[in-house]
């Protein structure tokens, strides 16, 4: 089963970290920089589980969201947000608008870890 | 317990020090499998092989027994137990100061600074959503901060990482560490200078209008050109930050431009002659409004033989520029009275408007205003002028015939008796009393 993880970030260095992390626990790991045609991306790459970073180049990781939980196809998709903002007001914006989980950084590889594999194991079981 | 890391430590002196395996175990007359053993800590070593080793690697022997600096690693931990983390990366931590001493006091410095911008940032909460410039440098402070963390920790990882990946690692990190000392000294600088953490300090405006009113608005090198708007600025003590620096320089160049138009001598004969008459001496200089009233207020006492006020606004209502005048209150930046000619000019543009006012709450003086609004810079075909309003305050004079009734204005709201007033933003703190 070659299970696909979608990362949409715009920090080079924490997709390289992300990527190899994944990619070491059997993912196959697309990424993707810019917050404009995101949700297209989501779409062509139709993948398991998506990270989702909050403050991306040309549009916010939270109206893309809402774009996702729109569309049928993608509004129980599994959506992992990151934020350098742990503000209370932006996780409860995240929660509104049907953020799966809501990590904020630094995070731990640990942490991300831990959450890609629960939100997809929630997501089988429904 | 240490010393259950000297392996590592022999392992990566030799590596530094360019030595194989092979050589090694020769010099020190042991063999190779031996010594493959120690370095990756599976046989305890001490005495005279530690020593020997040790001059071969060029090191004190303590530093191969000793290792990481206790302080070191407990910062390690703090970093981890501070976002909550445990388990296997957390009892490593001196394993991975042990095999990556360099990464890990990045990673502590990083560590400290974190903690310590975290302590400002508490105190700054509510400023974060409002200042988009603060919002910014956090963002970039925290993603590096994640970018290396997340890196640190892959390395510090037990096992192989193949020499591809930790080669790119490393180069990461380096980049990262110095992306975050360069990021959080920008955040300190910004924060230094903003009067959030150093308490009262003035806003740029603030300090530009008391380097101006400290000259009397009148700078005679400038009317001589003696000295340039760039020479006066950097000789100017109280002109303390780059910001305040740059709207000097623009104010002192706009006075430059003026005084070339209208100088000083033909200035001063024409006002003595014509009296306070901004539309007469614009045609006289060829000069608009606006400027003609700038002039005005850059005039010595004498000229006029009255003090004379000056404000500048942009169009959202935003004072740009203020000379105080006594008896007419001109509040602080962005709370004055809407009822002022200066914005009723907005409101009309490039219709000069003559108001005498008195203002409630003071004295009983009167004064005439004279107002225009201008759109600054060259009309562009589609896009919308921008417009800028300028008053000059002077005391009522008995020459200039009153357009129309005395206008009661206020300075702000919360200081203003005046009862039903459609202009009102918030209740006045003197209504009590009325």
């Amino acid at each position: 089963m070659d299970r696909k993880v979608l990362l949409i970030e715009d920090e080079p260095n924490i997709i390289e970290a992300i990527r190899f992390l994944l990619a070491r626990d059997g993912w196959s790991v697309e990424t993707h920089s810019n917050g404009v045609d995101a949700v297209e991306a989501v779409r062509d790459h139709a993948p398991d589980l998506v990270i989702l970073d909050l403050m991306l180049p040309g549009r916010s990781g939270m109206e893309i969201l809402r774009d996702l939980r729109a569309d049928s196809a993608t509004s129980r998709l599994p959506v992992l947000m990151l934020t350098a903002r742990g503000q209370s007001r932006d996780r409860d914006m995240a929660e509104k608008a049907g953020v799966s989980r809501f990590m904020t950084k630094p995070f731990s590889n640990v942490e991300v870890m831990t959450a890609v594999r629960d939100l997809v194991a929630q997501a089988s079981r429904q | 317990m240490r010393d259950t890391l000297t392996g590592s430590r022999i392992r990566e002196r030799r590596m530094m020090a360019g030595i194989r395996q092979a050589e090694l175990a020769r010099e020190v007359r042991i063999s190779a499998s031996y010594l493959n053993l120690i370095e990756h800590n599976r046989r305890r070593i001490g005495g005279k092989l530690l020593v020997d080793i040790a001059r071969v690697l060029g090191v004190e022997p303590s530093m191969l027994s000793e290792g990481a600096e206790a302080a070191l690693v407990v910062t390690l931990r703090e970093a981890a137990a501070e976002v909550g983390d445990s388990g296997a990366e957390l009892q490593r931590a001196d394993e991975f100061a042990g095999r990556f001493p360099g990464w890990a006091a990045v990673l502590a410095a990083a560590h400290r600074r974190g903690a310590t911008l975290e302590r400002t940032v508490e105190s700054l909460a509510d400023r974060l959503n409002h200042d988009p410039h603060l919002a910014h440098s956090l963002h970039e402070v925290l993603s590096t901060a994640a970018a290396i963390r997340s890196t640190a920790s892959i390395l510090a990882e037990p096992g192989e990482i193949e020499p591809e990946w930790r080669d790119r690692f490393h180069r990461n990190l380096n980049q990262d560490s110095q992306r975050l000392a360069e990021s959080s000294k920008a955040l300190v600088r910004y924060l230094d200078e903003s009067d959030v953490v150093s308490g009262r300090r003035a806003v740029p405006q603030e300090e530009v209008e008391a380097f101006i009113a400290a000259h009397d608005h009148h700078f005679a090198a400038l009317e001589t050109e003696a000295e340039t708007p760039r020479d006066i600025v950097a000789g100017a003590d109280m002109l303390s930050t780059p910001a305040a620096r740059q709207i000097a320089r623009g104010v002192l160049n706009q006075y430059l431009d003026d005084a070339r138009a209208m100088p000083m001598r033909a200035f001063a004969a024409e006002v003595r002659a014509a009296g306070l008459d901004p539309a007469h001496l614009a045609a006289r200089f060829g000069c608009d409004l606006a400027a003609v009233l700038r002039r005005l207020a850059a005039m010595p006492h004498a000229v006029l033989g009255h003090d004379v006020g000056l404000v500048i606004c942009d169009a959202s209502g935003s004072i740009l520029f203020r000379k105080q005048l006594a008896d007419f209150a001109l509040p602080r930046f962005g709370a004055s009275c809407p009822l002022w000619p200066l914005f009723a000019a907005l409101g009309q543009p490039m219709r000069p408007l003559r108001r005498r006012v008195s203002q409630l709450g003071r004295s009983s003086a009167m004064f005439d205003c004279f107002a225009v609004a201008q759109p600054v810079g060259r009309p562009v075909f589609d896009e919308d002028p921008l417009l800028r309003a300028t008053m000059l305050i002077a005391p009522a004079s008995d020459d200039a015939a009153p357009a129309g009734p005395v206008r009661q204005v206020g300075s702000s709201c919360r200081v203003c008796p005046k009862p039903e007033c459609n202009a009102r933003r918030e209740p006045s703190i003197l209504a009590d009393g009325m």
